[in-house]
């Protein structure tokens, strides 16, 4: 399995969050690439692709379908935009290819579907954002805290935390 | 509990297991819903040894995180440095020198060797054979003594720096490496014949604890987990990194899927890391250990990037974002055993307890690795 064979799919659910253009508005920044095939001795990873908040399953289940294998998934607090990035590592075992797949999602609405229904493994990795970064993801069948105490109401890995 | 877990037709009880238990290695605890001696559910409570080291690598600059990453999975503590300075080399930009990463690739095997070694003695002693844990740790000692005159420490090594690494071998490290590596060969019958032909032994573990390559690939299982099902997933192949590509070595694969296949690739690994450190040690450059012009407070450019390694339980991953300022601006910690520990549930389900502790050991877990 070749990543870049599956560009075509992930750009077509990655477009859809870009809003239809409306009549008369004229958008003032073009969008930006939002499926990137990249040298994986630069970066790491063979295939970068940027979904909108709702697509996160679709893309999971192109990625499934390819007998990609789930990493990690993870968060990233990006304070002065008011939103939350979530990231997700897949590896394919034959190939030693790697996706990423990330999207952001508003700070104070941090919700997201959850995509363990498709991937077992991501259970463990969506509590564990959960707890660092308070991402809700709406789904998952036992959203409570994993590594931190059962009671923490915290989340220490956003930018704003005091402890 | 659950009304449904009490009721007199579905007879079952819970069983806590751990957080202090000799067979989990450390402090983690199950949940287990018992039918008899059967597991109907296993629900692992973890975050015991949690210490947060991923905000500890945003709040301290890069070189002072270093220390932490002997103190995650520190039965086998170089692999942790060389993904975190591979991530930060990358991002920034560092050309290791040629010798150097020689010298990682020799240390590294030598600590994925004392691993196998550790987890051989203490999976056997989970099992009831407390021998071979005195035997394992005779031959680990020589490992700990050759990497202690070279890092100066045994056991937390923080060994490795951006740009190489932080001292140089001599020849006392490489003739007292090279009669390592003939001794343990000379052992290897010896660990044959007394475990894996061992009836009492392969009665616990054959057939045991099945993991399918399907579940390894669902739940992001690597290291002897994967290879033990079937599947030749190494990432010193997959995605080559440092100076693997230059030497011949086998990635040993089975396909029972059960707790002796696991078993049966680490003893194999083993012997092929032997193999490595030699062709190293045999086509050894000389050369500096260090990159010159590495600044002393390193910033590594806007951006983010993956590296990952082979430790020794599996793929070690580091995603470093950086913001251009002397501080990680993110960095995630990717433990093979948090990924190996999460597919417990599933596979232990129906299992006889006696069993489900058999699989555990077999899957080698390092408990602070998981927590981080």
């Amino acid at each position: 399995m070749k990543a870049f064979l599956l560009k075509s799919k992930f750009e077509v659910i990655a477009l859809q969050g870009i809003p239809a253009p409306v009549a008369g508005v004229e958008t003032a920044t073009a969008p930006l690439p939002l499926v990137i095939e990249m040298e994986h001795a630069a970066r790491g990873t063979n295939l970068d692709v940027t979904v909108p908040a709702e697509r996160v399953v679709d893309a999971a289940k192109i990625l499934d379908d390819a007998k990609f294998m789930i990493e990690a998934i993870t968060g990233v607090d990006w304070l002065a935009d008011r939103q939350l990035e979530v990231v997700y590592d897949f590896t394919h075992a034959a190939s030693g290819e790697r996706v990423t797949v990330r999207t952001r999602i508003s700070r104070d609405q941090p919700k997201l579907p959850t995509i363990s229904h498709i991937y077992g493994g991501a259970n463990w990795h969506e509590r564990e954002t959960h707890d660092f970064f308070g991402i809700i993801f709406t789904g998952h069948p036992q959203l409570i805290p994993l590594l931190l105490p059962e009671d923490a109401r915290f989340h220490p890995l956003r930018k704003d935390f005091t402890a | 509990m659950s009304i449904e877990a009490q009721s007199i037709l579905n007879e079952t009880f819970v069983l806590n297991l751990g957080p202090q238990h000799p067979a989990t290695h450390g402090v983690l605890r199950v949940k287990l819903t018992m039918d008899g001696e059967y597991i109907m559910d296993a629900d692992p409570v973890i975050g015991y040894g949690h210490r947060m080291h991923e905000k500890m690598g945003e709040n301290r600059s890069y070189a002072k995180f270093l220390p932490n990453t002997g103190r995650m999975d520190y039965i086998a503590a170089l692999f942790n440095g060389h993904g975190y300075v591979g991530a930060v080399e990358r991002l920034a930009g560092i050309t290791v020198p040629e010798r150097a990463e020689y010298i990682r690739v020799i240390t590294s095997e030598l600590n994925r060797i004392s691993s196998h070694l550790l987890w051989l003695g203490a999976f056997l002693v989970d099992l009831g054979g407390f021998t071979p844990l005195l035997y394992c740790f005779d031959d680990r000692e020589q490992i700990l003594d050759l990497l202690e005159s070279v890092t100066g420490s045994r056991l937390t090594f923080c060994y490795y720096r951006f740009g190489g690494v932080s001292s140089d071998i001599d020849e006392n490290f490489a003739a007292g490496t090279r009669t390592f590596i003939s001794r343990l060969r000379s052992r290897m019958p010896m660990y044959d014949g007394f475990v894996t032909k061992n009836i009492i032994f392969r009665k616990r573990v054959e057939g045991i604890g099945p993991i399918s390559a399907e579940v390894c690939r669902k739940y992001g299982a690597t290291g002897p987990v994967i290879r033990g099902s079937g599947v030749a997933y190494d990432v010193r192949k997959s995605e080559p990194y440092s100076v693997y590509p230059k030497f011949n070595f086998d990635i040993p694969v089975y396909h029972e899927c059960d707790s002796m296949a696991r078993y049966k690739v680490r003893i194999e690994e083993m012997v092929q890391s032997m193999r490595i450190i030699e062709q190293a040690l045999d086509t050894l450059p000389l050369g500096p250990v260090m990159a010159e012009k590495v600044p002393r407070t390193l910033k590594p450019a806007k951006g983010d990037c993956y590296y990952n390694v082979e430790s020794a339980r599996g793929s070690f991953g580091v995603r470093l974002v950086s913001d251009g300022s002397e501080n990680a601006y993110r960095l995630k910690l990717r433990s093979p055993c948090f990924s190996n520990m999460s597919l417990f549930r599933e596979c232990s389900a129906g299992m006889l307890l006696p069993d489900a502790l058999a699989l555990m050991g077999s899957l080698d877990l390092v408990i602070p690795d998981m927590d981080r």
